[in-house]
This record gives C-alpha cells, sequence and structure tokens, in this order.
C-alpha cells in the first residue's frame, strides 16, 4: 500500500500527515502525478508554517490522486492504495497507522468520501478562512484546507490551529470572521436538520443504512430532522465538474515542461515540447478533465456551459440559504456506495465526475461540511464548530 | 480611381509607473540583471496566489480620469489563456468582463482641424517575460524580468483616419498620462507600444473593410511609415487587385519599409478567458474614487493658457514648460517663492535642460527642489548671491539635496559681501602688486580697468557687487 510518498521515521506518533497538494521545503511536492515527480518547493504552505507555530510535529506526506480530482486517490502516478481487494484512500490508512491528523486539500470531495467509507471525521472549513498560499492550485474557487482525524475534537483543534487571515492568499476572510470557526468560539447549537430528500434516496443500501443510523442517534438526542426538496442541490454536481474542470485545465496549463517538472525527451519545437511532455506526464483522469474544461470555456461554450455553471452556483448557494433560514444543517451522504474496487473505476471512468453529487454542493458553495458516521452534514457559512459539536454528539451517543 | 479613406484603431500598451510588479512584491525597474526581479509567483511556481496591488488599480483609474473615461466602481482581473515560453502560467491575468475604465474621449488638433478620438476603454493587465536567443550555443533562455510588470492597455475607437492623426491622438495619450505620473511613456524603452488596426474602405461608405493587425509598434516614425505602407497596400489590392486582402496580424519591418504576415500559426487560438478565482472583483467605492479624482492634474494645454494669461509667460515659454509634469511643478513651487514667473522660466528652460542634458536627462527626470530653486533666484534677484555663483550653486543642487539654499550659500563663501573695509583691503593689495596694469590705466588704456577688476573679483570669489567694486576701484586707482 503506498500510503507515504515520504515519511519521517523518527516522527513521533499522533504528529499530523500532509497530503501531497501542501508545499513543502523539507520534501517534494508531487500532487500525486509525474509531472511534478521530485519538484522541490522554494517555500513551506503558510498551514505548514501555522501547523509548527501550534507545535504540532510534520509526520510526511501521503499520497493521493493526481492533483486530488478522483474518487479514491487511484489516479496517483505512485499508485493506487487497495486493501482487502477494494480502494482505500492514504490519508484514512494513515491515520489507522498512528497519524494524529491529515490535512487534505479537499478538491473534489475525495478526503470526504474516505472519511465516509473508513469511519473518520473530516472537516471542510467553510471558504476563506483557511489560507491556500502553498497549495498546488487545482479549482481555486471552491477547494478547501480540511482535516481529517479519528475525532472531531481533532478535527476541531487543528483546524483552530491553522484557521486564521493570511495577506497572502487574496481569498483570504477577516480575523474576525476566521475567528468564528476557532476552538472557543460561540455558535448555535444544531437541533433542526434538513434531510436532501432525493440525494439521500439516490445511495446504496449501505449507505442508507448509515443515515438511518444517524437520524436515529441524533433523533434520541433530541434533533429534530425534516425531509426538504432539494432539486436545486443536485444541480451543484454538473456546475462544479464544469468549474472544477475549467479551473483545473487553466491551473495544470503552467505545468508545461519549460519550467520544472517533467520534460519529454522527444522533441524538437516548443510545440513537441509541451504537448509530449503533458502527453508523458498527465494521467488519463486529468487529461479528461483538462479537455471537458478547455471545451467548457471556448469562446463558442463559455456562456452555454461556464457562464451558466456560475449561475448555478448561485442558485445553488441562494437555495442552500432558504434552508438555513428554516434549519441548523443539511444532512446528505458523502458518497453513493458503501465500497468501490478498482474494477468500478476501470469499468466507468466518470465515477469521480458522477460521484460529485454528494460532494458538490459544499464545494461549490463554500459552505462548510463534517463527515462522521459515514454521513455528511453541510452548514451555514461560519457553522463549522457546530456542525463539529454535532459530530462529538453523534460519536458520544453511538458508542 | 475611386476615393478611398483609412479607418484605423489603436491598441496602445502603456508601462504603469509603479515601484513593484502588479500580483507580488518584486521590483518593476526597467532594466536589472536578467532574472533579478523574480520570485516564485512571478516565476509561474505553484502554490502563490496573487495578491493586486492597489498603486496599479490607482493609477489604471487615474488614467481613465485623464482620458475622460468612465470608471467601473467593480472591476475585475481575468485570466487568458495561451501557451509561450515567455508566459510562466501559460496564462496572462488580464481584465476582460469588466474593465477599470470605458467609454471615453481624447481630443487631437491636426493640419484638418480638431477632432476628439474616442476611447472604448481601458484594461490593466500584466506584461511577460522576455526570451533572449543565445547564437553560441542555438538555446533560447527566458527572462522574466518584465513579468508581471503592470501595464495598461487603452483601446480606441476606429476613429483615427490618417498618421498624422495617430501621431497627434498618441502625442495627447503621452503627455496626460506622463502629466498625471501614470507612466514615464517612454517608446524607446518599451514603455509605451502599440497595434494598429487598419482598414481602408471608399469614401463615404458606412461598411468597414479587411483589417489588418500590426502589433508592437514602438516608435513615431516606424508608427508612421507603417500607416503609410498599409494604407497603399490595400489601396493597390482594392484598386487593382494585386492581392486579396484577409484579416490577419502584420509584423513591421522598419528597415525595409514594409509589412508582412505573421504565420498563422502565431495569431491563431482560443483565449478562454475567464474571471481569476483568486483575485476577488475590486470595489471602488466614494472615499477611493474622490482620492484618486482629487489627485488629477491640470491638463498640460490648460496649465499653458494659464501661465499665458495670468503669469504673462511667452507663448514659447509655457509651451517648453508644459511639456513635463516635473517642469511645472518645479516651476509653480519655485513662482511661489519668489514671485518672478519670467525668470523663474528661464531659469529652468534655459539653465536647467542644460545640466539635464549634459547629463544625458530629459525633462521628467528633473529632481531639484523648485521651493529651493525659488529661494536661490530670489537671492541672485535680492544682489545677494552673485548670478555667476548663482549657477554654480544650481549646479551642485543637481547633485546633492539642498534645501535651505541661503545656508549653502553662506557655507560656500557664495554670499556677496557688503564689507567695504574688505573689499578695500583686497583691491589694496592687487594695486599695489600690478603696478604695470595701474599705469597703462592712468596712460589712457581702460582695459587695464578690466584686468584689475577680474583679479579683484576672482580674490573676492565673486561674491561682490561688481558696481560697488569698479566704483571703489577707480577711484582707489586715481589716488594711487
Amino acid at each position: 500500500m503506498n500510503i507515504y510518498l515520504n515519511k519521517k521515521e523518527n516522527a513521533a506518533a499522533g504528529a499530523v500527515a500532509l497530503d501531497d497538494l501542501f508545499l513543502t521545503k523539507d520534501m517534494p511536492t508531487t500532487g500525486g502525478s509525474k509531472m511534478l515527480d521530485g519538484y522541490m518547493s522554494l517555500f513551506d504552505a503558510e498551514i505548514v508554517s501555522g501547523l509548527a507555530a501550534a507545535g504540532y510535529e510534520i509526520g510526511g506526506k501521503v499520497n493521493i490522486g493526481e492533483f486530488s480530482i478522483d474518487l479514491m486517490g487511484e489516479s496517483s502516478y505512485y499508485g493506487a492504495c487497495e486493501k482487502d481487494g477494494k480502494l482505500a484512500y492514504a490519508a484514512s490508512e494513515a491515520l489507522s497507522e498512528g497519524a494524529g491528523a491529515v490535512m487534505c486539500l479537499d478538491v473534489n470531495g475525495t478526503p470526504r468520501r474516505a472519511a465516509a467509507l473508513y469511519g473518520k471525521v473530516f472537516v471542510k472549513p467553510t471558504y476563506g478562512t483557511v489560507s491556500r498560499y502553498g497549495t498546488i492550485a487545482v479549482a481555486c474557487s471552491g477547494e478547501t484546507v480540511g482535516v481529517m482525524a479519528d475525532t472531531a475534537a481533532k478535527c476541531g483543534e487543528v483546524l483552530s490551529a491553522v484557521a486564521g487571515h493570511d495577506d497572502k492568499d487574496g481569498t483570504s476572510l477577516s480575523e474576525a470572521e476566521c475567528a468564528k470557526i476557532k476552538n472557543g468560539a460561540e455558535f448555535r447549537k444544531i437541533t433542526k436538520i434538513a434531510v436532501a430528500k432525493s440525494i439521500c434516496e439516490s445511495a446504496d443500501d449501505a449507505v442508507k443504512a448509515k443515515l438511518a443510523k444517524f437520524r436515529e442517534v441524533m433523533g434520541a438526542n433530541g434533533v429534530e430532522f425534516t425531509e426538504v426538496d432539494d432539486t436545486v442541490l443536485a444541480l451543484a454536481k454538473t456546475a462544479w465538474n464544469v468549474c472544477m474542470s475549467a479551473e483545473l485545465c487553466n491551473n495544470v496549463s503552467r505545468l508545461d515542461g519549460v519550467k520544472y517538472g517533467y520534460r519529454t525527451k522527444n522533441y524538437k519545437t516548443i510545440e513537441e515540447l509541451y504537448t509530449n511532455s503533458r502527453t508523458e506526464a498527465f494521467g488519463d483522469l486529468l487529461k479528461t478533465a483538462i479537455l471537458f474544461g478547455s471545451d467548457a470555456l471556448s469562446t463558442e461554450n463559455y456562456m452555454k456551459v461556464y457562464d451558466k455553471s456560475l449561475r448555478i452556483r448561485r442558485v445553488v448557494s441562494e437555495r442552500l440559504q432558504e434552508i438555513f433560514a428554516d434549519f441548523d444543517a443539511v444532512l446528505m451522504p458523502a458518497c453513493g456506495k458503501d465500497s468501490y474496487t478498482m474494477a468500478d473505476v476501470k469499468a466507468d471512468k466518470y465515477m469521480a465526475f458522477k460521484e460529485a453529487l454528494y460532494t458538490a454542493p459544499a464545494s461549490l458553495t463554500g459552505m462548510p461540511a463534517v463527515v462522521v458516521g459515514g454521513v455528511q452534514l453541510i452548514g451555514a457559512a461560519f457553522s463549522d464548530q457546530a456542525l463539529l459539536d454535532a459530530a462529538a454528539a453523534f460519536e458520544k451517543e453511538a458508542k | 480611381m475611386k476615393k478611398y479613406e483609412t479607418v484605423i484603431g489603436l491598441e496602445v500598451h502603456i508601462e504603469l509607473a509603479t515601484e513593484s510588479k502588479i500580483f507580488c512584491s518584486c521590483s518593476a525597474k526597467f532594466g536589472g540583471e536578467q532574472n533579478d526581479h523574480v520570485c516564485p509567483a512571478c516565476c509561474g511556481m505553484p502554490g502563490m496566489l496573487p495578491i493586486v496591488n492597489k498603486h496599479v488599480v490607482d493609477l489604471g483609474m487615474t488614467a481613465g480620469l485623464m482620458l475622460n473615461c468612465d470608471i467601473n466602481r467593480v472591476t475585475t482581473f481575468d485570466k487568458k489563456s495561451y501557451y509561450y515560453p515567455d508566459l510562466p502560467c501559460s496564462y496572462q491575468t488580464t481584465q476582460w468582463f469588466s474593465p477599470v475604465a470605458v467609454n471615453g474621449y481624447v481630443p487631437i488638433e491636426t493640419s484638418k482641424g480638431k477632432k476628439n478620438i474616442r476611447i472604448k476603454q481601458i484594461h490593466m493587465e500584466e506584461d511577460a517575460g522576455k526570451l533572449v536567443h543565445d547564437d553560441w550555443t542555438d538555446t533560447t533562455l527566458v527572462d522574466f524580468n518584465r513579468t508581471s510588470v503592470p501595464l495598461c492597455e487603452i483601446v480606441s475607437q476606429p476613429d483615427l483616419s490618417s498618421a498624422e492623426e495617430v501621431v497627434a491622438y498618441l502625442e495627447q495619450l503621452r503627455s496626460r498620462l506622463r502629466f498625471a505620473k501614470v507612466s514615464g511613456c517612454r517608446m524607446e524603452q518599451g514603455s509605451m507600444r502599440c497595434d494598429v488596426n487598419l482598414s481602408v474602405r471608399e469614401e463615404g461608405s458606412d461598411k468597414l473593410g479587411v483589417r489588418t493587425e500590426m502589433k508592437n509598434m514602438n516608435s513615431i516614425s516606424a508608427i508612421t511609415r507603417a500607416i503609410e505602407y498599409e494604407t497603399a497596400r490595400h489601396i493597390d489590392a482594392l484598386e487593382n487587385g494585386t492581392e486579396e486582402l484577409v484579416q490577419e496580424t502584420r509584423r513591421w519591418d522598419d528597415i525595409k519599409g514594409k509589412s508582412y504576415a505573421m504565420r498563422n500559426k502565431e495569431t491563431a487560438g482560443d483565449y478562454r478567458y475567464f474571471p481569476d478565482p483568486n483575485i476577488m472583483p475590486i470595489v471602488i467605492d466614494d472615499e477611493w474614487f474622490d482620492r484618486i479624482k482629487g489627485t488629477l492634474p491640470e491638463l498640460p494645454e490648460v496649465k499653458k493658457e494659464r501661465y499665458i494669461s495670468e503669469l504673462s509667460l511667452s507663448e514659447y515659454d509655457a509651451e517648453q514648460l508644459t511639456q513635463s509634469r516635473a517642469l511645472c511643478d518645479c516651476f509653480e513651487a519655485a513662482y511661489e517663492e519668489c514671485g518672478q514667473a519670467k525668470e523663474v522660466a528661464n531659469w529652468l528652460i534655459s539653465d536647467c535642460m542644460n545640466i539635464l542634458n549634459k547629463k544625458q536627462m530629459i525633462a521628467d527626470d528633473l529632481t531639484i527642489g523648485g521651493k529651493a530653486l525659488g529661494q536661490l533666484i530670489k537671492l541672485v534677484l535680492d544682489g545677494k548671491v552673485q548670478r555667476g555663483n548663482g549657477k554654480k550653486i544650481l549646479s551642485a543642487m543637481f547633485d546633492e539635496d539642498i534645501t535651505d539654499v541661503e545656508q549653502y550659500a553662506k557655507d560656500n563663501n557664495f554670499i556677496v559681501s557688503n564689507d567695504t573695509g574688505a573689499i578695500e583691503a583686497v583691491i589694496k593689495a592687487v594695486v599695489a602688486e600690478d603696478t604695470r596694469s595701474v599705469a597703462d590705466y592712468k596712460s589712457g588704456k581702460e582695459k587695464a580697468l578690466q584686468a584689475l577688476f577680474g583679479k579683484c573679483m576672482r580674490q573676492l570669489k565673486g561674491n561682490c557687487d561688481p558696481q560697488v567694486l569698479r566704483t571703489m576701484l577707480i577711484d582707489i586707482v586715481n589716488k594711487s
């Protein structure tokens, strides 16, 4: 199993691991891509300094799928993580092997899916509360730095260490806003949860059982559940796939073989250098996303596809605001199935795009989401601590 | 032959006069060793995020207001994708959807009279790097010093119809933008360059002809020649069917005096513009808008009229001064200090410009303080410093920062002495020593007095009223 791409052998138990989209000066940062194999950054990601300042030790870098847009890390240049014939995920495996927490850039919901499948807790905080300075940019308008850990309390603790305003990130919110998601901030307890009806129904029986368990446990704890119309929330999937692919296509265009990273040996002209370097270094899923994104931004399709996706983004945000006027959170799965195999992915290469049904609403709108007990709670902006508190309540009652 | 008219629109790139680059804190200075002014951000390394330099937006707004534009109170940055080795991110961050300024105009005057040239929009963007070819090893290397240096592009409507109008328009732009300190607009350093879009149609027709574009023109004479060449080529094609005109980008070869079609490959492509998600829309509130509006200078032509009507300067002097904001600022401050407009104009136009020329600098490079210049002129006019010594002090002002001119004159013995005792002592010593000149003078040679006068003046280091010296000298010589 390819859990760690770089492991500090002398790191203490409980050290924090990073997924390989966070730049580090003392270890290579590859983004799981052949293109950046061995790439050494000149600087550390902001959260690396934040963790150090809070006294956390960095235990190493864990494997991810190429730029973390895939289903479960299976597109990594360094090989998929498989366990008992199923796809496992490096970050959750690292936790099982003793890491205290793993920092994951939630690009396309991969760490949320993994947490749901392998019984971990993951927090994807409110967009703009944790600096993205020093993360390899993939889908900037939605990706957020999140924390995976064994418990909600640990997620909250590590999140508090890395949240905060950063002048080096133009989308970073003010210090006062960032403080709202840290430990110790006041919040309204979650008592009313909206259930995303059709999205929940689309999942398989095993996932439905997890949803039922969550409702049962939290219901006994006095939380009210109400099914709501989620037609608009289901639109987030396609809009997110468009936004993510378009931004990704643009962000990875700097990986051209000229300045750093992989360069083909097979070229005579600059065009051949570009084309052959990228053809040889990029994986199939990434190439698919690049083509999809490039097409969405073309003059012919911009209004029909990209601009429309931005409009859907607004409509989905508005629908969520409407729900949050009456409810404290929305319940939905983080993935549609109870397990995935390499064969599943080979049979359907668009699976990661399809599974965005569950992860896109939070990615597209920047709302915080917490995965616990195999299900996902999405909250209003800055309700991160309330979501983690509900997750902690579930952990306690479910024991 | 039918009558034809030329329709020209210009895209002018101006380099904005900021200290640092548009999205990082690297120096934006011209020159430097190759790849000296670079950081991970402007080299396109992973992980860096763009932070907009606010001063760039200030200058973009200033440019807009100087060219009578409306300012978009919400302005955005967008990404333009294309692959070229001098573009490290493989996209240029520019403004596509909501540029900083739109719908302006610039008045011009040519032999055909006055006319307004409409401005479609002004947008801010980053410059690309520079490819350096090494013939020795047959490799091409990239210099990223220019990458992310802030530019603004001024797009005109196709309102221009001749090389003369184009030159007048460019000179208006240059004068206004230099006055507002938006840019040095130096074509020879590449801080002003333009793309010329040109087509030809039958006079009176409302349909535009086939348009060709000539990119990166960087001198007025090349622009003039290129427009004349292209116009003739288009008319020849229409009139004589010498070739079929196609919409294309052409390269102007100023040495051969011809334009050439560029390979289609270099110009084709879809730029796939989209809003940069890492740069939040910039909201220009009233406070910001008013602050920039408050810093706008009086237009050069308005200043010129005021110098003539209020300060009684000659047309020539007013014209010379208003060539440069630095000259005007210095002139106005010096005038406020000494109250003598004509005198200040003379010092600036002849003396200061001479010194600058010797240093191979231009009027915009003038750094001496206007207040200090005013003090100096006052000292000279009051007879406290002899004029020749005043010029020496002026020269020193270009090399060191002199704020208290009177103190400087005292410290360096440039103050005219009123001490007649001291003058008398010097005269007596000179007269006693140069007995021959004294004898010559007494025998009627007027010139000999001049020699004595010169010797005295030198010993007094010029710090003496010449009238006083002359009277005393004659008196003493006659008595000797």
